[in-house]
C-alpha cells in the first residue's frame, strides 16, 4: 500500500523532467553547502587539535594580551619577564621569540614576510623547534655564537620568490642588512611560515632595534608538573611583576589545548555563520518545492477530481502531495549529499596537494548523511503542507470540470 | 435482503442551486427518483436540462442544496466528505465522456487504482485488473499509457477501472460521446453484457436517444426537472 503512495508520485515527478530539475537545485545546492561545510568543518577541527596535541601538553604559550603572536598588541612581553618565567618553579625551560614582519632582498627582488628571533642556546633553540614543528631540509641549526646566519622557510629554496633559488651560502638581505644562509626548514603547509626567515635573537635586536622586546615566551614545564598549575605559577608572578590586580593582566597564557579550542571556537563561529546562510539557501529550495507543488495541483486538478470520483479519500490525495514534495526533498538530499562529500573529498585532495598528506582528513559521517536526508525529507514534506491541503479539499465535482 | 428493504438510490424532492456572485440558479427543481438495483436507467435530456448535475448527485460526487439522497438506504448527508468517497469508490464505477484515466499511470495501474483507495491486497488487486482488462479485450496493451491508447481502448479501459471494486452500480455520463458509432456500439455491448451478465445496475447519462433503447427505465429531464419517467420492455 505504501509503496503505491510512492510509485504514483515518482511518475510525476519523472513526467516533468526540468521542471523536477530546477526544483531539485534549489534544495541540494543548500544541502550540498551544509554537508560541506560541516565535514570540512569537522576536518579542519580535528587537524587543528592534531595539530596542537603534536606540541605536546607540557607547553605553555605566554602572550601579551589582546593578540595572536604578538600581532595587534601594543603591549609587548620583555627579557624581563621571560626571566621571572625561567625563573618559576615547575618551568623547565623556558625561551623567548620576537617576530616582524619586513622585506627580504635577494637576486634584485623584494619579498615581504615574517623574521623570526631566537635563542641559539640549544635547548631553547629545540623547545621552539618542538613548539613550532620545525624541521631541518637541508644546512644546519643555528649555533651559539651565530650572528647574521639565516635559516629560510621552505619557499625560499624554490624559485618562486626571487626568480631563482637561494642556495645555502647565499647572501640575502633581511630588513637591509647581510645574511649568510646556513639552513632551510622543511615544508610547513602554510604560507606565512614558508615564507618566514629565522634569525638569531641578539641580530633581530640589533636589526630592528626591538629594544629586549618579545613576542611571546614558550615555557616547557617539568614533567611532574601539572602544566595548568604552573600557568597559574606564572600568572601570579608576572601579574605582581606588572603591578597589576587579578582580571587586569596585560598578558595571558595558553596551553595548547587552550589554542585548539580558541581555533576551534574561531572555527565554530565562521562554520554558524556560512551554515546559516546555507541554510537560507534551503529554505529558498524549499520555497521552490511549495511554489511547484501549487503548480502541480493546479495542473492536475482534473486528475485529483478524477481520483476523488474513483473513490480516493481526502487523505489520500493528502499523502500522494505530500509524499511528491518529501521526495523533492529527499532527492534534492541525495544529490547535495553527494556533492557536497565530493567537495569536502576534492579541498581534502588539494590540501594534500598543497601541504602534504594526513593534515585536513576528511571522514564520512553516517550520522550525518542519514540525518541530511531526513532533514531534507522534512523540508520536501513541510513545503508541501499547503499544496497538498489545497489538493485534498478540492471538490471533486469542479475539478473534473477542469480543464 | 437490501433489495427489498429500500432502494439502491433514492432522491427525494432534490434541489440544486447555483450562485453566480448574487444570482442564482436552479439546475435541478425537486427531482424524485427511485433507481433499484439491477435496473437498466437511461437519464436523457437536451444540453442544459441539468443532466450533468443530475449525474453528480445520483454518482454521489456532490450533495444537494436541498432535499436528500440515500445510497443503499444511508443519507449521504450525513457521512463526512471522506466517508462519501470511501461508499463511492466500493459502490459506484464511473465511465466519462472524456475516459478520464490518468495519463502518468498505464492500463494495468489505471485499472487497479480504486483499489488502492479501498486497501485491497496487491496480489488480489493485479488478478482483478488483469481479468478485467483481458475482458475487455485488452490484455496486450495492459502496461499501455493512456495516449499509446485509441479512444476507444480508452473508454474500454475506463470500464475495466470502473468495475474493478465490483461496484453494484455502473454510472456512465455520455460514454459514447467521444467514440466513433463502432467503438460507441461495443461499449454499449459492454454494458449491456454487465447488465445481464452480471445484474449490475447500469445508469446511463446521455443526450442521445438512440441509446434509450438499452434502458429499462427512461428518465426524461427537461428544465431541471424529471418531466416523463418511462418503463421499457427490452426485446
Amino acid at each position: 500500500m505504501i509503496k503505491d503512495y510512492f510509485k504514483i508520485p515518482a511518475k510525476e515527478i519523472r513526467r516533468r523532467k526540468l521542471r523536477s530539475w530546477l526544483t531539485l537545485i534549489g534544495i541540494f545546492i543548500g544541502i550540498a553547502a551544509i554537508v560541506s561545510l560541516i565535514t570540512l568543518g569537522q576536518g579542519l577541527e580535528n587537524a587543528i587539535e592534531k595539530q596542537f596535541s603534536a606540541l605536546g601538553k607540557d607547553k605553555l604559550f605566554i602572550l601579551p594580551k589582546g593578540g595572536f603572536f604578538g600581532m595587534g598588541s601594543s603591549e609587548l612581553l620583555t627579557e624581563d619577564d621571560l626571566e621571572l618565567v625561567q625563573g618559576t618553579s615547575g618551568v623547565k625551560i623556558a625561551t623567548g621569540l620576537t617576530q616582524g614582519f619586513a622585506k627580504s632582498e635577494f637576486n634584485d627582488l623584494v619579498h615581504y614576510g615574517f623574521i623570526s628571533g631566537i635563542s641559539t642556546d640549544p635547548e631553547e633553540r629545540a623547545l621552539v623547534w618542538d613548539a613550532q614543528t620545525y624541521g631541518m631540509a637541508e644546512g644546519r641549526l643555528l649555533r651559539k655564537g651565530d650572528k647574521f646566519k639565516t635559516i629560510l622557510g621552505y619557499e625560499y629554496s624554490l624559485p618562486n620568490l626571487f626568480d631563482k633559488r637561494v642556495e645555502l651560502g647565499d647572501k640575502i638581505l633581511l630588513h637591509n642588512k647581510e645574511f649568510k644562509v646556513v639552513g632551510f626548514l622543511e615544508k610547513i603547509g602554510s604560507p606565512p611560515d614558508d615564507q618566514a626567515a629565522i634569525i638569531p635573537l641578539d641580530a633581530y635586536e640589533e636589526v630592528f632595534d626591538s629594544n629586549n622586546e618579545l613576542n611571546f615566551i614558550i615555557a616547557q614545564t617539568k614533567l611532574a608538573e601539572d602544566p595548568f598549575l604552573v600557568a597559574e605559577d606564572i600568572e601570579e608572578e608576572l601579574r605582581d611583576d606588572h603591578r597589576l590586580d587579578e582580571g587586569e593582566e596585560d598578558f595571558e597564557i595558553q596551553t595548547p589545548e587552550q589554542f585548539a579550542e580558541t581555533f576551534g571556537v574561531i572555527l565554530d563561529i565562521v562554520q554558524i555563520v556560512l551554515i546559516g546562510i546555507a541554510g537560507i539557501a534551503l529554505l529558498v529550495g524549499g520555497i521552490g518545492i511549495m511554489n511547484t507543488m501549487f503548480t502541480a495541483v493546479l495542473q492536475r486538478t482534473k486528475e485529483i477530481g478524477i481520483m476523488k470520483a474513483i473513490g480516493a479519500r481526502n487523505s489520500h490525495i493528502l499523502y500522494l502531495f505530500l509524499v511528491e514534495s518529501g521526495l523533492y526533498g529527499i532527492l534534492g538530499g541525495l544529490i547535495g549529499v553527494t556533492l557536497g562529500i565530493g567537495f569536502a573529498k576534492l579541498t581534502e585532495f588539494a590540501f594534500v596537494q598543497a601541504v602534504g598528506p594526513a593534515f585536513l582528513v576528511i571522514t564520512i559521517d553516517w550520522v550525518l548523511i542519514i540525518g541530511t536526508l531526513i532533514f531534507s525529507f522534512l523540508i520536501g514534506v513541510l513545503s508541501g503542507i499547503a499544496p497538498a491541503r489545497r489538493a485534498s479539499k478540492l471538490n471533486p465535482v469542479d475539478s473534473l470540470r477542469y480543464e | 435482503m437490501k433489495k427489498t428493504k429500500y432502494p439502491l438510490i433514492e432522491l427525494k424532492e432534490v434541489w440544486k442551486t447555483y450562485y453566480i456572485g448574487k444570482v442564482s440558479l436552479d439546475v435541478l427543481k425537486g427531482v424524485d427518483l427511485v433507481i433499484n438495483k439491477g435496473e437498466f436507467v437511461v437519464i436523457v435530456g437536451p444540453s442544459g436540462s441539468g443532466k450533468s448535475t443530475m449525474m453528480n448527485q445520483v454518482g454521489v460526487l456532490d450533495v444537494p442544496t436541498s432535499g436528500t439522497i440515500n445510497l443503499n438506504g444511508v443519507d449521504i448527508s450525513t457521512l463526512t466528505e471522506s466517508d462519501l468517497a470511501q461508499l463511492r469508490g466500493k459502490t459506484i464505477g464511473f465511465v466519462f465522456q472524456q475516459f478520464n484515466l490518468i495519463p502518468t499511470l498505464t492500463a494495468l495501474e489505471n485499472v487497479t487504482l480504486p483499489t488502492i483507495f479501498q486497501n485491497v491486497p496487491e496480489l488480489e488487486r493485479l488478478g482483478k485488473a488483469k481479468e478485467l482488462l483481458q475482458m475487455v479485450d485488452l490484455g496486450d496493451r495492459m502496461n499501455h499509457k493512456p495516449n499509446e491508447l485509441s479512444g476507444g481502448q480508452q473508454q474500454r479501459v475506463a470500464i475495466a477501472r470502473a468495475l474493478v471494486n465490483d461496484p453494484e452500480i455502473i454510472l456512465a455520463d455520455e460514454p459514447t460521446g467521444n467514440l466513433d458509432s463502432k467503438s460507441g456500439q461495443q461499449v454499449m455491448d459492454f454494458l449491456a453484457n454487465l447488465h445481464t451478465k452480471e445484474g449490475k445496475t447500469i445508469i446511463l447519462v446521455t443526450h442521445d436517444l438512440e441509446l434509450v433503447r438499452y434502458a429499462q427505465k427512461v428518465v426524461y429531464l427537461k428544465d431541471g426537472e424529471v418531466v416523463k419517467i418511462k418503463k421499457n420492455h427490452r426485446g
